[in-house]
């Protein structure tokens, strides 16, 4: 190449600064308005935190928790608040970016002294923030299905564990279509890879033979599934029936279901059935090729009662989109909201040790027909439901537990954590008791 | 499976005419009930009672257009809303849509579906229709079915048809009970014959059959697995393909940009995901102004998502890039910069979802190639990538821009001085690299999300490709291209997708190491430079 001739001149750099600086600026006022909107003019308020990714990756997402907050907060305050107080809701943005999360944690609840925060989608972001709320002392809500393994004084897990989805969901497989061969797939981070060990052991405790299950990782954003899909076909073809237990990341599996389609296997043939797929990520699917193939779930859009048919459509009217779906994190965050908001009133003050205290043992509505629960592990009661997903983007409900699930936060099944139990009420108060022992490991806190 | 087959039987030696119309009463009963079990039953004895309305109404339920009544009555919704009485045909003009609900499907009910259909349509006018119906038995093989494929084969005339009914039946008689070891081996023998994964599949299940079948079964699966294994050889060279003309789509821009200009352009893969954008606009409008023009979507999208991806280049070279040429590491981060402000742009306009690109029901699917799938969807970008690298070289070569645009990379001073308006070709240039870009979004639509993050996933990747084949050399880029997709699509099976990729790019930085210049450096005095 030939040297090209600096052409930039001081002035135009100069010009470029200007620029970049303006559009600094302009990202600086749009945070400002948004706080500033949020904020109601009354004096006594208790402020609320909302800790999800509104840019960047996750943002897909999260962005929809964050609305579904500001709805529960503004019906609440629509019923007067919580102890006579209005709520505020304080918005940040850590942009997908997992220390930037912690930092962000930090700043809710030093700075702007928020009674709660409900937030975090992925594990690691989770993992961030967890010392943070631990060194001082807040409260957050997570409410995504996560791998378990994890049970912190300062955290209530809202969404599922392990046993209140995967394990269900494997149990129908095996029961309804006698399914005898599995493939395990997942995206390569930790949710997958320690669902997937769960549910190996839980595999071979029943009687499958190894060479009867095939785990296969992939990268996240995979886009290219023809010799994945191609090797699960042939794997399917042992003579025994075969099913396919996605734990994949939400994006990267339109591409793959695509490819399944492509390749001629129906739902009939190798059912697949998937823990991160939502009336959410389908929004964004044609979904012909995907019908019949499974999720699992608390929640589903299409169930059908009177107290889903008012949060849809409460949900249609905040956000002033007729077309808008829910989900199961979004039931998360009502669940947690509610609970957040029955705990504080039975403690009668935001003051975190008792408001902490005073969660375990508070029942509210969920969204499927019945109450959860808040257990001592600090993980809720829920049922499970099984979907198959329908040509409209809804999902069927096929099968749902006769009654509510309880949350096993340390895995029975892993030989590191059987003997494992959370108990956060006195006099135990520890989140690893090892029952063989009568050792609380792993220290106080987790 | 279900016993819908030997009721089929019942259909063709006649059963009494009361008994059957007693037989579709329980089985309209059973499909109204609602619950999963007792419309699978339903479906099979409907199929039985040998009703004039079975196939109807089970193209219906298969379609979701059969409904419910709150008093178990059943409707077909027609092509424009109206329902008419399942059970008899006649229109049912005080059926309100409101009053009555689908039947639902879980697997187990498509799967009845599909056996069902399957036997009803051996007889179909149209080969096609019968092709899938005998496939369909194949897959249920309910020694039922015998008698019906024995009567269809009789009368088949189309070659395919026949040989696919021949393996059907092989496959009932193999599971049924009564069947003599002579026919048990010879049946055997046309499934090895058919040889592909499905035939390997069934053999595999079988159990209790006579020693000697079951030896002849075992050594049938040898030799598809043998059969398959040289298949196998070729799809991976298929896949590898498909993989390298997606890297070749995505870097030929960047071949441009960055191998002719020398600019580090960070912010290509936003070009591409522009492109995607287009495509679902343009799909979106289509849908409302001109649903005629539906079906040619992506032709439509193809130049216009050039147009707008090559109009963002233009204007970003002239606002940006212009300012920084010679300067390296300023480029990349002001680009990069850029890649960040046109995600976020895209964010804010289309919402952070995914969007719903269709894909063309012409470019769905597969064809067999003897033992290799090929997937229309990739088939198509193949040969999309061979055009757009093909346009792309004769623009460069034979049109009078490609000749200042090579004129100007070459030797900028003398190609001023020879009256050409350098800093005009500089923006085309950049254009055109926008602009090619913004056609593989149209491609990378089809196999991949539409969001504002798209491009990221090609960026590393295009550069890897470019570097790799050879800075400022097509011919490169394109064996650059293909040569990491087989060879990616070589390692996945062995090291897994993800352990694949890292050895590809420790390979790459070792060959990097040894020639610095990539596979095919460009020669002379302006690589010099």
């Amino acid at each position: 190449m030939t040297p090209v001739e600096p052409k930039v001149s001081r002035r135009g750099l100069g010009r470029l600064g200007a620029a970049a600086a303006t559009i600094a600026a302009m990202g600086a006022v749009k945070a400002a308005t948004t706080s500033a909107a949020a904020a109601p003019p009354t004096g006594g308020t208790i402020k609320v935190g909302i800790l999800h990714s509104l840019s960047g990756t996750m943002a897909i997402s999260e962005t929809t928790l964050k609305d579904v907050m500001l709805m529960l907060i503004e019906e609440q305050n629509k019923k007067g608040g919580v102890l006579g107080k209005k709520l505020e809701a304080v918005i940040v943005d850590p942009a997908s970016n997992w220390p930037l999360f912690a930092e962000k944690a930090r700043q809710l609840i030093s700075v702007d002294k928020c009674a709660a925060v409900f937030g975090c989608w992925t594990s690691v972001s989770r993992k961030s923030v967890l010392p943070v709320f631990e060194e001082l002392n807040g409260i957050l809500f997570y409410p995504v299905q996560y791998e378990g393994q994890e049970c912190s004084r300062n955290v209530f897990y809202t969404g599922a564990a392990p046993n209140q989805q995967a394990i269900p969901a494997v149990d129908y497989l095996a029961s309804e279509n006698k399914v005898k061969r599995w493939v395990l797939a997942g995206t390569d981070y930790v949710y997958p890879r320690t669902t997937n060990q769960i549910l190996e052991a839980y595999l071979k405790s029943k009687g499958v033979a190894a060479e009867d299950i095939m785990i296969n990782y992939t990268p996240f954003g995979h886009s290219d599934w023809q010799n994945i899909v191609a090797s699960i076909k042939k794997f399917g073809t042992a003579g025994k029936k075969t099913a396919v237990v996605s734990t994949i990341n939400g994006d990267a599996n339109v591409p793959f279901y695509k490819e399944l389609g492509n390749q001629g296997i129906k739902a009939t043939d190798i059912p697949v059935v998937a823990f991160s797929v939502g009336e959410e990520e389908l929004a964004g699917i044609d979904t012909k090729p995907l019908l019949g193939h499974l999720a699992a779930w608390n929640y589903f859009e299409s169930v059908d009662n009177p107290d889903n048919k008012t949060f849809i459509d409460t949900w249609h009217k905040f956000t002033k989109n007729p077309k808008r779906t829910t989900n199961d994190p979004m039931e998360a965050h009502y669940i947690g909201f509610n609970m957040w908001v029955k705990g504080v009133e039975k403690a009668g003050t935001t003051a975190p040790d008792a408001v902490i205290d005073a969660l375990i043992g508070v029942s509210v509505p969920n969204l499927s027909g019945g109450y959860s629960a808040m257990m001592p592990n600090h993980h809720i009661t829920k049922p499970v439901l099984i979907g198959e997903i329908q040509g409209d983007g809804q999902f069927n409900i096929v099968s749902q537990t006769p009654g509510l699930v309880v949350a096993q936060e340390w895995s029975p099944y892993v030989a590191d954590t059987k003997d494992l139990i959370g108990d956060w009420r006195a006099p135990m108060k520890c989140g690893a008791f090892n029952v063989k022992t009568g050792t609380c490991t792993a220290g106080k806190k987790a | 499976m279900i016993r819908l087959l030997t009721a089929l039987l019942f259909v063709l030696s006649l059963s009494s005419g009361s008994a059957r119309a007693q037989d579709a009463d329980d089985a309209f009963q059973a499909l109204a009930s609602g619950s999963f079990d007792q419309v699978r039953t339903g479906v099979a004895q409907l199929v039985a009672s040998g009703s004039p309305r079975a196939a109807p109404v089970i193209t219906a339920l298969q379609a979701g257009k059969l409904y419910a009544s709150s008093d178990h009555a059943l409707f077909i919704k027609q092509d424009d809303d109206s329902f008419v009485d399942a059970a008899t045909g006649a229109p049912a003009p005080d059926v309100m849509a409101s009053g009555v609900k689908p039947v639902r499907l879980n697997n187990a009910v498509r799967g009845a579906i599909d056996a069902a259909l399957g036997a009803l349509q051996l007889f179909a006018p149209d080969p096609a229709i019968r092709l899938q119906a005998a496939d369909a038995v194949f897959t249920a093989h309910d020694p039922a079915a015998l008698p019906a494929l024995k009567k269809a084969l009789a009368t088949e005339t189309d070659t395919t048809v026949k040989l696919h009914m021949q393996q059907a039946q092989a496959a009932a008689l193999l599971v049924s009970d009564d069947a003599s070891e002579a026919d048990r081996l010879a049946a055997v023998g046309v499934l090895r014959a058919r040889g592909d994964l499905d035939a390997r599949g069934f053999l595999s299940s079988l159990s209790d059959q006579p020693p000697a079948v079951a030896t002849a079964a075992a050594t049938a699966i040898t030799s598809i697995d043998r059969m398959l294994q040289l298949w196998g050889l070729a799809q991976s060279v298929y896949y590898g393909l498909s993989l390298g003309s997606v890297l070749l789509l995505a870097a030929a821009g960047l071949a441009i940009t960055f191998g002719v200009m020398g600019v580090i352009n960070m912010a290509h893969g936003e070009m591409v995901m522009i492109g995607a954008y287009v495509t679902f606009t343009v799909q979106q409008a289509l849908h409302a102004y001109l649903p005629a023009f539906y079906p040619a979507s992506l032709l439509i999208a193809v130049p216009l998502a050039f147009l707008v991806a090559g109009l963002v280049g233009v204007v970003v070279e002239r606002s940006l890039i212009r300012w920084l040429y010679g300067r390296p590491l300023e480029t990349l981060l002001a680009t990069w910069g850029l890649s960040l402000v046109l995600q976020q742009a895209v964010r804010s306009i289309f919402g952070a979802n995914n969007r719903d690109v269709d894909t063309p029901a012409w470019m769905s699917g597969a064809t067999q190639l003897g033992g290799l799938t090929l997937t229309w969807n990739r088939m198509y970008i193949i040969l999309f990538a061979i055009l757009v690298l093909a346009a792309l070289m004769a623009a460069l070569r034979y049109t009078s821009l490609g000749l200042r645009m090579r004129a100007v990379t070459q030797n900028r001073r003398m190609a001023a001085a020879m009256g050409i308006r350098t800093p005009w070709i500089d923006a085309l240039t950049f254009g055109l690299g926008s602009g090619v870009a913004g056609m593989a979004g149209v491609a990378l639509s089809q196999i991949d999300n539409v969001s504002p993050n798209l491009g990221q996933s090609y960026i590393i990747d295009s550069f890897m490709v470019v570097v790799f084949g050879g800075v400022g050399n097509l011919w490169g880029t394109t064996l650059g291209a293909l040569t990491l997709g087989i060879v990616n699509k070589f390692l996945e099976p062995v090291a897994g997708a993800v352990l694949g990729k890292i050895v590809v790019l420790v390979l790459l930085i070792l060959f990097i190491q040894r020639r610095p210049r990539g596979m095919f450096p460009l020669k002379g005095r302006a690589a010099e430079a």
